[in-house]
């Protein structure tokens, strides 16, 4: 056997027994249990477009992040200087970026301004201005800090976006954050995207409000500080929606962030469900000394600006514990709880991308892709036979190489499998025999000449060899692009390519060659098939 | 077997016409361009922004009926196209209707709900691109196509010398143009899908060009004084067999793709049917003229200073 044959089919056995090695794991349904360290494990995923799911783009609303910051701040700030007794008429964010504080006369601004300096160093202090007759003073937030708090914002709602949904329960689901803002979600096979989405896009802050039952939500105008929001009842028979408006104080009282626990409860007697809560310490003293204070009057249960119940205070409640009642079906009560449990986003999210893949879609794109494969296989192997005969069937063979090799790989990467990625594999599958076909056109050539069969293959290969690299680099350049710039099924679509283009080098150049080869390596053959 | 036998036909010659028939291609596929640049092309939603569903019915449902039960629900802006394959129906809404991100879809199936109670469907897909993505994703994808036109000239332009870099650069941008021609007459839609069916046919139509242009340079070297149109014209006769045969293989698999791989990547296949034909055309009839005409413009240059 003359040299050079040896290692080539070596490579050749070796890279087919690694192909199959990393494909079992996607192949076989259920590893044996031998199957664990050093075996790979990876498999190759199927993209959203083929096994159905939901892929959506969040964008977190950041500035909405730093005014609840601001908010914070201010209320803070009234309290502080309630409890030194220094007057002021107001005190509220303005802008987005910053708090003033409007007091009644020069003489408390001393003090202030010093209180704010101690309190809060990492804000800009304004100079006292005037602000229609009063005395104003303003605190704004540095630039810095503030691009702290949005980076901080995304991060956090990533965070209570993954608990939301390892809560929900759905399995193998991609959450991570894109550029500055956006956090990509993926829900692979997720069976009820519609509850899902609204599920991650709820911002859920809880906030417990006094009603001020003083004020008749009619009346025409309500004071600085009560809000008017609604309640939204679904009567059970009809579908139909009825608002029930109230008048409410604007500050809250005790917010969704002193929560430890949530959980669905069925009313036992009127076979209702609805959300028990329970409060951390700080949480339960709270709720024990606004219910001691107010026995008899009315407070809502507020989320995301919506009134859930408004019950009157029977008595002091101490356990730290609460419920929240209100027009739930099971399901609706189960996805409250489960925000409350994994908290309130830290800025409302906005989706601005939703692509959604039913199931039934998505089978229909594998069986059509495979049954386009075959037939392209079957289509493609049956010309190169009648075309080039024997020489044919050895560049379907390495057509067939170049498939398992190219599985291989994505198993290999755990690469995912979209429907673009299997029409580029169906693309190789025309593509692979092409070098081939140059080189068979080159022996023919060379035959015609008089070469001998040996003489003939040598120069078609060597001949062919420059015009190959230079199709296969060109579209490599392509492929690459693509996959630097191309999302989800084009990304696939660019691997599949670019993997597909290189393996096929080595399996049009080595591959067949090394079958020929080992017929002809006595160069005492008289005809080819070609 | 051979396809074809030893043929003798005279490709240059027929530059005039070809150059004709090129030259309607490119224009077409330039106004295409400058269609989409205005926004008046069949964009996707993912350039454009929008909405778009597939739904399935289960009774064979009348476009026009469709379309009246959408307006009758407030969704005016609203383009319809039917799958004839199992009473399907895409819903493409323009990001002007009105409603929200995520509205869209719900306003659809209720309106389809509450007109068509005897005609149950279920929502194939959904896909909503907010305005903002979309932005994003036309740059992208402008840069992306220029980085690869570019690192595909920068390429032959390293293998070649100058006039066959010329004659390839020109074949590839006038293939893609083609693609876009026929998207553009046929009022099919411009999305992501078919960007990415233009590169990779940016990408493989050199293929045919390389072939044709290393057998001219070989037979070049082989023979210094014959006229130049008769080299090229026997070059392009001695590789024409391979030229096809190779964009058979790659054409029958498309074939395939387009016949048989569903709705999804119908359109997709089509591009790349489209672009291996025009591949092959113009490595033959629009890269070889070129190079002939800059050759034998140098070469009467070179007679007019002797």
């Amino acid at each position: 056997m003359p040299k050079g044959i040896g290692w080539r089919i070596g490579l050749i056995g070796i890279f087919i027994l690694l192909s199959f090695l990393y494909l079992t794991p996607t192949l076989v349904s259920k590893l044996p249990s031998w199957w664990s360290g050093l075996l790979p494990k990876d498999k190759i995923h199927l993209g959203l477009d083929l096994q159905g799911g939901t892929h959506l783009v969040l964008e977190v609303d950041t500035q909405k992040a730093v005014e609840g910051t601001l908010d914070i701040v201010a209320t803070d700030l009234e309290d502080t200087l309630t409890s030194k007794s220094l007057h002021f008429k107001r005190i509220s964010r303005t802008g987005s970026d910053k708090v003033t504080v409007v007091l009644y006369e020069k003489g408390t601004a001393d003090a202030v301004q010093k209180i704010l300096k101690e309190k809060y160093p990492g804000y800009e202090q304004s100079p006292l201005h005037d602000e229609g007759g009063f005395v104003a003073v303003d605190l704004r937030v540095n630039e810095k800090d503030a691009q702290d708090r949005k980076d901080k914002a995304v991060q956090q709602a990533l965070e209570t976006i993954r608990n939301r949904i390892d809560q929900f329960g759905v399995s193998e689901p991609i959450i991570q954050r894109e550029g500055v803002d956006h956090i990509v979600v993926q829900l692979p096979g997720i069976k009820d995207p519609q509850r899902a989405i609204e599920l991650i896009g709820r911002t859920a802050r809880l906030e417990f409000k006094m009603v001020r039952e003083d004020i008749q939500p009619s009346a025409a105008s309500i004071p600085d500080d009560a809000e008017i929001l609604k309640e939204k009842s679904v009567d059970p028979t009809t579908g139909a929606v009825s608002e029930t408006p109230f008048v409410l104080q604007k500050k809250s009282l005790i917010t969704g962030d002193l929560l430890t626990d949530a959980q669905v409860r069925i009313d036992s007697q009127f076979n209702q469900p609805y959300v028990a809560i329970e409060f951390n310490s700080l949480g339960a003293k709270l709720f024990d000394q606004v219910t001691a204070a107010n026995v008899g009057k009315r407070f809502a249960i507020v989320l995301d600006n919506n009134v859930y119940s408004a019950p009157v205070i029977r008595e002091r409640i101490s356990g730290g514990s609460a419920q929240i009642s209100g027009s739930f079906t099971e399901k609706t009560a189960s996805d409250l709880a489960i925000v409350l449990r994994a908290g309130a986003l830290p800025a409302p999210v906005k989706i601005i991308q939703n692509v959604t893949v039913g199931p039934s879609l998505g089978q229909d794109s594998i069986n059509k892709g495979l049954m386009a494969g075959l037939i392209g296989v079957v289509l493609v192997v049956v010309f190169m036979a009648i075309y080039y005969k024997l020489s044919g069937m050895v560049a379907n063979m390495g057509m067939v190489l170049n498939v398992v090799y190219l599985m291989g790989a994505l198993a290999a990467m755990g690469a995912t499998l979209t429907l673009p990625g299997i029409a580029a594999i169906v693309l190789l599958i025309g593509m692979s025999v092409d070098s081939n076909v140059l080189i068979f056109e080159r022996i023919r050539e060379e035959l015609k000449l008089g070469k001998s069969p040996k003489a003939a293959l040598d120069a078609g290969y060597d001949k062919a060899f420059l015009t190959i690299m230079d199709s296969h680099i060109t579209t490599l350049i392509t492929a690459a692009v693509l996959f630097q710039f191309g999302t989800g099924p084009v990304k696939g679509f660019a691997v599949s390519l670019s993997l597909g283009v290189i393996i096929n080098l080595f399996t049009s150049l080595i591959g067949t060659k090394v079958t020929f080869d080992l017929f002809l390596h006595k160069g005492t053959a008289k005809k080819m098939s070609i | 077997m051979e396809l074809l036998g030893k043929t003798n036909i005279d490709f240059i010659g027929k530059r005039n016409i070809s150059f004709v028939i090129s030259s309607i291609i490119a224009i077409l596929g330039i106004v295409g361009i400058i269609q989409i640049a205005r926004g008046a092309a069949n964009m996707g939603i993912d350039f454009s922004g929008g909405t778009s569903m597939q739904l399935k019915f289960a009774k064979p449902m009348a476009m026009s009926d469709a379309r009246t039960a959408l307006h009758k629900h407030g969704i005016a802006r609203v383009d319809l196209q039917e799958i004839k394959e199992g009473n399907k129906l895409l819903i493409k809404i323009d990001k002007n209707a009105g409603a929200a991100v995520g509205k869209s879809a719900d306003a659809v199936k209720a309106s389809f709900t509450s007109e068509f109670a005897d005609n149950p469907f279920v929502v194939e897909s959904t896909t909503e691109i907010g305005p903002s993505i979309g932005d994003k994703l036309r740059k992208d994808t402008l840069v992306a196509v220029t980085i690869s036109l570019l690192g595909i000239i920068l390429y032959i332009a390293w293998r070649f010398d100058f006039k066959f870099g010329i004659g390839a650069t020109v074949a590839t941008i006038h293939d893609c143009l083609a693609m876009f021609a026929v998207f553009y007459l046929f009022n099919k839609e411009i999305n992501l899908l078919f960007i990415t069916a233009v590169l990779t046919i940016a990408g493989y139509s050199l293929t045919d060009t390389v072939v044709v242009f290393d057998r001219i340079r070989e037979n070049l070297h082989k023979n210094l004084k014959g006229a130049m149109q008769t080299i090229f014209n026997n070059s392009i006769n001695e590789v024409l067999s391979r030229t096809i045969v190779t964009s058979l293989t790659v054409f029958l698999a498309a074939a395939s793709l387009f016949l048989f791989g569903g709705e999804v990547i119908h359109d997709f296949s089509l591009a790349l049917l489209v672009g291996v034909l025009v591949g092959t055309y113009s490595s033959v009839f629009v890269a070889s003229p070129i190079v002939v005409l800059l050759e034998n413009r140098a070469l009467a240059k070179q007679g007019d200073k002797a």
